[in-house]
């Protein structure tokens, strides 16, 4: 309950910037285009809501959106009248037209006078209610409001929360002296630029509570980590050293940042602070070492290193100590990214020529590749673990694609300007 | 570096009164693009050059030659290019008042971060004989641009040929 009422108050807080959300939308936004979906869908129904029917158009088509792409629903036809969250359904109609849940609700005002989006799900087959809310929203958080509904819908009929209103960070490449780092909905709608520069960007990392993004930018011809604050675009440099700063990673609790520093010469990983004190020497071998990521309980690093011949994935302590290798598979296995929940790593391996997006199973070892792709790069889990999002290339540009974990739902998101790389999940709203 | 940083609350509250998208465009021309909820954006700035002596830029100077490439999965520095390493090293030797920065890169294929480490190799190798040869270390700097510069953006050997290399900037041009 007290998780809904945070997510009101974010809500309201959110609809003051009605309009400055308007104008970001003119931005390119990126397409998604399905290419899969799971073995099961369960079929839902989301009927129109009652009160402004063109603003129930707008949230009904979010909430159908989210739910269908994520491949786990079918949408059931609900043409018809609106039907009201204090409507009666009629079980009986709604069992004959195949759906196993249904969702009904209204937009009218709160009793403080704010709009207000309020539903409930109910299981058709058991006839009863599973659950409900209301969020405080406005006409152009409409979006915002049907990623909430989305979300509890998504949680109630899979049991895992859903991500449907989390963002995404990634760089898209305009042409040679122009790059930008973006921040969008999930769903690559509302997409915002954080960073403009004429120099390369990449790398991108949110912090733990979602308010920083700590990315390398080449800006001064030479790579450097920086970690920028959203809200008010506040640049703190995190590694500034001689030579070469990259690939930064947070640590859980978000004090300190996993960063890969040349300033001992090759290419090691160090701990610093988040304000870029402290530096602290992780990796001792004379090999590469790099791309650090943490393990979801702090207490391992895994990276990528050369140290036995060719790239492959290993773990050390962050206390240091034994190194442990963990990919055997191959001959080139890089770019470590734990699941949410530890019990999973996503990586790129190269078989048969092409670079692949690969999961594999920490407790036996057991590997999956999940793509037959080309080029693919930089997997990032989403918040629950369900999908992984990588960039890849189709027609010679870069695009984003999303996996889930299975291998069997893909959803492609492209831009129609440029190259789209580097994505990064980002966390749950708090 | 300059940067140009709208403090959120204003970018709100303008973008929050603005009518036309022309109202954005006030404050001197401020490359803020656009304004929304939670992200305020940056533009950064860039880095300004500088003239440098004629020797250095003379086409008929082996000094005006900057890059050394590199063979495939490979980072030492080929007998063709001692030569070219020799004579900055000489310059830097002589003209202590230089530091260069030599910016090691790679092909596109693979992880950007792990060739990022594969163009740091490359940029130390340069930097190892040029230190060999007399300059001293405060004069040289070894950083990677990783696959993020390509000379060539061709996906075909010839193309990833000039992107293994490694280039030395003297300062005032960094």
């Amino acid at each position: 309950m007290s998780r809904i009422l945070c997510q009101l108050r974010r809500i309201g807080l959110l609809a003051i910037c009605a309009l400055a959300l308007l104008q970001a939308s003119a931005h390119a936004q990126l397409t998604i285009e399905i290419t899969g979906a799971g073995a099961n869908r369960i079929p839902v129904a989301i009927a129109e809501f009652g009160g402004d029917p063109a603003a129930s158009r707008i949230l009904t088509s979010v909430i159908r959106g989210d739910l269908e792409r994520s491949g786990l629903f079918k949408m059931i036809d609900t043409s018809g009248e609106a039907i009201t969250e204090t409507t009666p359904p009629n079980f009986a109609d709604w069992k004959s037209r195949g759906a196993d849940a249904l969702a009904a609700g209204s937009i009218g005002l709160s009793p403080d006078g704010r709009q207000e989006a309020r539903f409930r799900l109910y299981d058709v087959s058991r006839e009863t209610v599973l659950g409900g809310s209301a969020f405080v929203t406005s006409k152009a958080m409409l979006r915002a409001a049907g990623h909430r509904i989305a979300d509890v819908i998504y949680e109630k009929l899979t049991g895992e929360p859903g991500v449907f209103s989390t963002r995404i960070a990634y760089v898209v490449r305009v042409n040679a002296t122009r790059y930008e780092l973006h921040i969008a909905d999930a769903d690559g709608q509302n997409s915002q630029v954080a960073l403009i520069s004429k120099e390369p960007i990449i790398s991108p990392s949110w912090s733990p509570d979602g308010d920083r993004l700590a990315y390398v930018s080449f800006e001064n011809k030479k790579p450097v980590v920086y970690a920028h604050s959203l809200a008010s675009g506040k640049r703190v440099v995190v590694a500034n050293f001689k030579g070469s700063n990259s690939a930064p990673a947070w640590s859980p609790d978000g004090r300190r940042v996993a960063v890969v520093l040349s300033k001992e010469g090759g290419s090691q990983i160090f701990l610093v602070n988040a304000d870029g004190t402290g530096a602290q020497r992780l990796t001792s071998s004379s090999a590469i070492n790099t791309e650090p990521y943490f393990s979801p309980d702090g207490q391992f690093v895994y990276f990528t290193s050369d140290r036995g011949g060719s790239p492959q994935i290993y773990r050390v302590g962050i206390g240091g100590g034994d190194v442990e290798r963990v990919s055997f598979e191959g001959s080139y296995n890089v770019s470590p990214r734990l699941s949410p929940d530890g019990k999973s790593m996503a990586f790129i391996s190269r078989r048969d020529g092409g670079f692949r997006l690969s999961v594999m199973d920490l407790a036996s070892r057991q590997v999956q590749v999940l793509t037959d792709s080309y080029k693919d790069e930089s997997p990032t889990f989403a918040p629950n673990g369900r999908m992984i999002l990588i960039a890849t290339e189709s027609g010679g540009r870069g695009v984003l694609s999303a996996v889930s974990t299975d291998g069997r739902i893909k959803q492609r998101l492209s831009i129609s300007a440029g190259d789209v790389r580097e994505p990064a999940w980002g966390p749950f709203n708090k | 570096m300059k940067q140009l940083v709208i403090p959120a609350a204003i970018a709100l509250l303008l973008a929050a009164c603005s009518s036309t998208p022309d109202a954005d465009k006030a404050g001197g021309g401020a490359p803020v693009e656009s304004r929304g909820p939670g992200v305020a954006t940056v533009t950064t700035g860039g880095v300004d050059s500088q003239r440098l002596p004629p020797e250095l830029t003379d086409p008929n100077n082996i000094l005006s030659k900057r890059s050394v490439y590199f063979d495939y999965d490979n980072f030492e520095v080929k007998a063709e290019y001692r030569d070219l390493v020799a004579s900055h090293a000489k310059f830097l030797t002589q003209n202590r008042q230089f530091r260069i920065l030599i910016q090691g890169n790679t092909d596109q294929r693979g992880s950007r971060e792990y060739n990022l480490a594969l163009g740091q190799k490359r940029a130390d190798a340069v930097k190892r004989m040029l230190a060999l040869l007399g300059a001293q270390e405060e004069q040289l700097e070894a950083v990677s641009l990783g696959e993020e510069k390509p000379k060539n953006e061709g996906q075909n050997d010839a193309a990833w040929a000039q992107n293994r290399r490694a280039d030395m900037l003297y300062n005032g041009e960094f």
